[in-house]
């Protein structure tokens, strides 16, 4: 039962992972191209996390994928606002 | 099916095309992009054979701080931006040549000895930690890890003397202009107290655990370097007299500690009823001076007047 959730949230994180790289590689500027990437880069990581977190063996492990996820969606979200903005002002 | 041999031999796949994508890519910055993304496969590929205080290394230095070195190199030279890069001959046969050599002597070495795991496992009820690794870097080959914190100080002069004559002993970077309430701002107060925490974390765990001096003070170096890069944290004056102290400090502690040593059999000589205290104090004393001098190998030459 666990391991059928967790493929099934894996599978989509992956699916949310190829959509962003089609995203980066297709859309045609800066700005759709971060879009695409940290949007679905956020959610499929987060997928993930929540599939790898079915498997924890206890709490304190869930927890630390939690702030893994938490960790990579700042950074994620200020550097695309960084290159965003850098982009603007070029 | 063997997932775990599927896995490994895509890992090897991804790690052949991303070298090879780095070493073709048309820019500078795409190849360093790729090899910093190069140097993350690898550190997946020490996880894999359960090498984890180097995929640590790998990851942190490896692929972070010598991206992130590389990224300042390139910024530094003129044009690299644009164009294609000059394909250089003899660079490339000297490489092969490294390769192939190197290639060679693994197809030639002779089938799997007994190694150094039985030699450092008897040994470590004497070296006062837990993790191998930190035992054998402080205490069984502790002449090379001096050497090497030593190299780093004298590779931070390196850099410091590319700047010019009228800023030496001055301020390393640019002046940062960050708005207050920006994301940057916001970024660099939000990250470094998890981060520093994190760092001091994995300094601490290096003696029983993966982690150590180096992983650790890598962190550390970098959320300081986010600090400064977002206008919270004036980089210190070249030229300031105790700041160049506490870059020396830890390969001094090292120093002293080995000639400590001398009374009790030998230099670097750890005596075993010490061992625990006196290794503690050199990783805690390298944690700080080494993320000093890989914050300060970021941040560049001095730029700006002190």
């Amino acid at each position: 039962m666990g391991d059928i959730l967790s493929m099934t949230l894996m599978a989509a994180g992956l699916f949310f992972f190829v959509a962003g790289t089609a995203g980066l590689i297709r859309f045609p500027d800066v700005h759709s191209r971060i879009h695409a990437l940290t949007k679905a880069d956020n959610l499929g990581l987060g997928l993930i996390v929540f599939g790898a977190a079915v498997q924890a063996p206890d709490f304190w492990d869930v927890l630390k994928l939690l702030l893994t996820w938490l960790l990579a969606l700042a950074a994620a979200g200020t550097t695309a606002q960084l290159i965003a903005r850098s982009e603007l002002v070029r | 099916v063997n997932f775990g041999l599927l896995f490994d031999i895509g890992l090897c796949v991804l790690l052949l095309g991303v070298a090879f994508a780095a070493i073709a890519a048309r820019e500078l910055f795409a190849s360093i992009s790729l090899f910093i993304g190069f140097g993350l496969l690898v550190a997946i590929g020490w996880v894999r054979i359960d090498a984890l205080n180097v995929a640590l290394a790998e990851a942190a230095i490896g692929a972070g701080l010598t991206g992130m070195l590389l990224l300042n190199a390139s910024a530094r030279i003129e044009g690299a931006a644009q164009g294609r890069l000059p394909v250089r001959l003899l660079p490339i046969l000297l490489c092969t040549m490294i390769a192939a050599a190197l290639g060679w002597s693994i197809a030639e070495l002779a089938a799997p000895a007994e190694g150094l795991v039985p030699l450092v496992e008897r040994n470590l009820p004497a070296a006062g930690v837990d993790n191998a690794v930190t035992a054998a870097l402080i205490n069984f080959r502790g002449w090379d890890t001096l050497l090497e914190t030593v190299l780093l100080v004298v590779a931070l002069i390196g850099i410091w003397s590319l700047g010019e004559d009228a800023v030496w002993r001055g301020r390393p970077g640019l002046d940062q202009t960050v708005r207050p309430d920006g994301v940057l701002a916001t970024f660099g107060r939000f990250l470094p107290p998890l981060g520093f925490l994190f760092g001091a974390y994995l300094v601490w765990v290096g003696s029983s655990a993966p982690g150590g001096a180096f992983q650790g003070a890598t962190v550390l170096a970098v959320m300081w370097v986010l600090m400064m890069v977002a206008g919270l944290s004036e980089p210190p004056s070249v030229g300031s007299r105790g700041f160049r102290w506490a870059l020396a400090s830890g390969p001094l502690l090292f120093l002293a500690m080995g000639l400590l040593g001398i009374f009790h059999g030998g230099f670097l000589f750890f005596p075993p009823n010490f061992a625990q205290e006196m290794t503690l104090l050199i990783e805690l004393g390298l944690a700080v001076s080494v993320a000093l001098t890989l914050g300060l190998l970021l941040m560049g030459a001095p730029r700006r007047p002190a």
